[in-house]
């Protein structure tokens, strides 16, 4: 094959001891991504699963897809616009963020893997798509890059890379960009784009569904309209059905654990009858699922593998006490009316935690069996 | 009866190339070979050179960490060759097969008067002692010991495994008069695993607590058993002891011969008609295999296995049978470029993730190539392993104790109880393509070194 050819020709160069050997880190990411690699078993299992990482990835992006366009529109109505012309408006205004997600995120992941002679692990490719998606739409893109920056560098390489980091990368980047420029990323603007193109008017900005949920106790959508996503939000976040598609395709796939995502709606939606039930709250406690990050925390962050609990007993608990914690911030804090962000990043430095006493309870039941037996 | 064990968890990795139940008898090769490194730990000390004449059941070599126990030729002959490797480690002792088969004549013993030691003794001396290995750690067994019990599994659940019961057909009276002899090692208390529905004359046999599984591979692993009828605890030595081996100690105890005859599949997607041929341990492979092998293209070649995928070792056509194996599989290498593949639907793979088709069809067989799919990355996806190793253990946290060298944690968290072959399915399904085998012998070697 030609293409296969091309690469076995600059692989010599590429690699140790070449002339570009300082970039093998690099090529071997785009060799890989070209290619599925030629390696063989060596040792133990002589046949292996068809699933790798690459796929395993893949996946979850394309389990984005529908909430990622739906964004795009979004995006395009909320400044007026309709049809395909919206589509086109939001795609063309998250196309920089996604670009310099990716670049800078990707950029500083080669560095480290090329500094620890490893290969560029696919880790990213998720929390490159994701970040755009959890931000407002006007977030400046120097903070886009600062935030990922931050994320990929103190979220995660300090900790040793992808599957070592305690918090989901693309939370801390979105944590670090709220609280460093608060004021910029506060009020009402940032939620609607500011471009003026395509035919865009300037939005009729307003404060989102969780805003006035938290300080009216009401909201101007109606609970269809959250749910379809017809309401100012994070570019990604707004469309609970979308989200319920890909959903769908984590779970189908097994990619994601039910566990986990059931239980944070669960959790989420306990909270909010209790909270009814004393009279905190006067709208519905289902409201909470359809406004804000809640859908999309559950479905796509809190279900990452690698923060989340491992332990199937503690992915329950850390679930269930995601969602829980979620509602709580919401409407027992009048500061900060999403709570979704911090529910998951708190659990995520518990979830070891809820692991280690499973585990001891196994490991104590292991004990006690062997003193039954004799 | 007692009643079923029914495992929900494990995976049967349907392979072409299952062997039809026809029996070939191999003539007499010119070489067969002893291999130290087909046991674990074993540090060879020779007790031939080149040019000895030995019979069956001659020692050729003992090992200096267990100094009784003695490896012994399966044939007689001359000893023909010590293959070394890097410094100078010992490969195998070949020896070249005489034209009319003499064994060492060791006296006949009535196993029910006979005591305890003179059993011992009697399989020591005759090399058949290798046959009884040891779990914790799946070495071979200290004569020493007194072993709370014996644990035998009457079938095999790996992968286009033979099956035992035509494997053993003929076999009953030897069977019979293994497990007394086992029984005469562990007091009375030994344990036979047969498979719900296709139990065989396995389940007739007397003296043995019978015990019926039902499940997925791997259900046939003797350590899963094990996990289920009598799990070891810290302290606890229990033996194992491979069905086909138990036919050979009977056969010893009944003639007072060394006699290795074997029977063993040959498997697999690249084999011209798989089926079983009738061999002596330690056979070069080329014996069995040789014009089987379907005819490759240009570029492509086959990886020939001693043993099943999962747990087998890889070994040269010229090579040999090693003593553990009960099969030879035959699968394409898997050297190949595969353009995009990690995003392609890839029909012809096979995968748990639903995210391959492969879990649609079901019945369908697949033909799997030895490729990794895919780079070695940190442990990442969560939950997957546990659904492949039925036992109340924890198997990442187990897996990240041993990478962390924790001995109190492995302690605590199962390493007792698995070998590399309970572990083999969580290799297979790693989306990190971790070494799992090679990473619980390392953390197994580090227990035996510390204890």
């Amino acid at each position: 094959m030609g293409l296969r050819k091309i690469v076995d020709n600059m692989k010599p160069t590429f690699s140790e001891g070449g002339k570009f050997g300082f970039l093998a880190s690099t090529f071997d990411a785009i060799e890989t991504f070209l290619f599925v690699p030629n390696t063989t078993t060596k040792k133990g299992a002589h046949v292996r699963d068809a699933i790798d990482m690459k796929r395993t990835m893949f996946f979850v992006v394309l389990a984005l897809i529908p909430a990622f366009l739906f964004g795009c529109y979004n995006t395009g109505s909320q400044v007026g616009l309709e049809g395909f012309t919206a589509l086109m408006y939001g795609l063309v205004r998250v196309l920089p963020m996604l670009a310099v997600s990716y670049v800078v995120g990707l950029g500083i992941e080669i560095i480290y893997a090329q500094i620890r002679k490893e290969e560029v692990a696919e880790g990213y490719f998720v929390t490159g798509f994701l970040i755009p998606m959890i931000m407002p739409v006007s977030t400046p893109l120097w903070m886009v890059a600062l935030g990922v920056a931050f994320a990929v560098i103190f979220g995660k390489e300090v900790f040793g890379g992808t599957g070592m980091n305690i918090f989901n990368p693309a939370l801390v980047a979105r944590a670090f960009v709220f609280f460093a420029f608060t004021p910029q990323m506060s009020g009402e603007k940032v939620w609607f784009s500011d471009w003026k193109m395509m035919g865009a008017t300037d939005a009729t900005t307003g404060a989102t569904a969780l805003e006035q949920l938290a300080t009216k106790g009401e909201m101007q959508w109606s609970a269809m309209d959250a749910f379809l996503g017809f309401i100012p939000g994070s570019f990604g976040e707004t469309s609970t059905l979308c989200i319920l598609i890909g959903a769908a395709i984590l779970l189908y796939t097994g990619i994601a654990s039910w566990r986990t995502m059931l239980s944070v709606f669960v959790g989420g939606l306990a909270m909010g009858y209790l909270f009814q039930a004393v009279g905190l709250t006067e709208y519905p406690a289902y409201y909470h699922l359809l406004v804000g990050g809640f859908a999309f925390g559950a479905v796509f962050m809190a279900t990452d593998p690698v923060t989340s609990a491992q332990t199937n007993t503690g992915k329950y608990i850390v679930g269930f006490m995601t969602g829980a914690l979620a509602v709580l911030v919401r409407v027992v804090n009048p500061a900060y009316p999403e709570g979704m962000m911090l529910a998951i990043l708190f659990m995520n430095a518990l979830a070891p935690t809820v692991d280690y006493f499973v585990v001891e309870a196994n490991i104590n039941r292991r004990k006690n069996r062997i003193k039954t037996v004799k | 009866m007692s009643k079923i064990i029914k495992l929900r968890k494990g995976l049967d990795i349907n392979l072409q190339g299952q062997a039809a139940e026809s029996l070939v008898d191999v003539p007499m090769a010119k070489e067969y070979a002893v291999s130290p490194l087909d046991y674990e730990g074993v540090t060879p000390k020779l007790l031939v050179k080149v040019g000895d004449k030995v019979k069956a059941g001659t020692p050729l070599f003992f090992d200096k960490n267990n100094t009784r126990v003695l490896y012994c030729s399966p044939v007689s002959g001359t000893v023909s060759a010590v293959n070394r490797g890097e410094k100078r480690k010992i490969l195998n002792v070949t020896v070249a097969a005489d034209a009319t088969q003499e064994s060492e004549q060791f006296a006949t013993l009535d196993i029910q008067k006979a005591s305890r030691e003179d059993v011992i003794e009697m399989l020591l001396k005759s090399g058949l002692w290798t046959m009884i290995l040891q779990r914790p750690y799946g070495i071979v067994a200290n004569p020493a010991d007194q072993p709370k019990a014996v644990f035998v599994s009457a079938f095999d659940s790996a992968p286009l495994a033979p099956n035992m019961n035509f494997v053993l057909k003929g076999q009953k009276e030897n069977l019979q008069k293994g497990m007394e002899v086992l029984s005469k090692l562990a007091a009375g208390n030994v344990h036979l695993s047969v498979r719900a529905n296709a139990e065989g004359e396995m389940a007739a046999l007397k003296g043995v607590n019978l015990h019926t599984f039902e499940g997925k591979h791997p259900v046939g692993n003797v350590g899963v058993q094990i996990h289920h009828i009598d799990p070891i605890a810290k302290g606890d030595i229990v033996w194992t002891v491979n069905i086909q081996d138990v036919a050979a100690i009977g056969r010893l105890f009944a003639t007072g011969k060394v006699d290795l005859t074997k029977v063993i599949a040959l498997t697999g997607s690249e084999v011209e008609k798989p089926q079983y041929y009738r061999i002596i341990s330690g056979a070069p492979v080329s014996s069995i295999v040789a014009g089987q092998i379907k005819k490759q293209a240009e570029g492509d070649s086959v990886r020939i296995i001693s043993g099943n995928v999962l747990t087998g070792k890889k070994v040269a056509a010229d090579g040999f049978v090693s003593a553990t194996a009960n099969q030879i599989t035959v699968i394409p290498e898997g050297d190949k470029y595969e353009m995009l593949g990690w995003i392609a639907p890839r029909f012809g793979k096979f995968s748990v993730s639903r995210s391959y088709f492969s879990w649609l069809c079901p019945k369908k067989q697949y033909k799997l190539d030895t490729n990794l799919n895919g780079g070695v990355r940190p442990f990442v996806v969560t939950g997957l392993f546990e659904e492949y190793l039925p036992m109340d253990i924890y198997p990442m946290y187990l897996f990240k104790a041993i990478i962390a060298n924790d001995i109190d944690k492995m302690e605590n968290l199962g390493i007792y109880e698995i070998v590399e072959e309970d572990v083999a399915l969580c290799e297979f399904v790693d989306p990190s393509k971790t070494e799992i085998q090679q990473l619980v012998r390392d953390g197994i070697n580090l227990m035996i070194k510390e204890c």
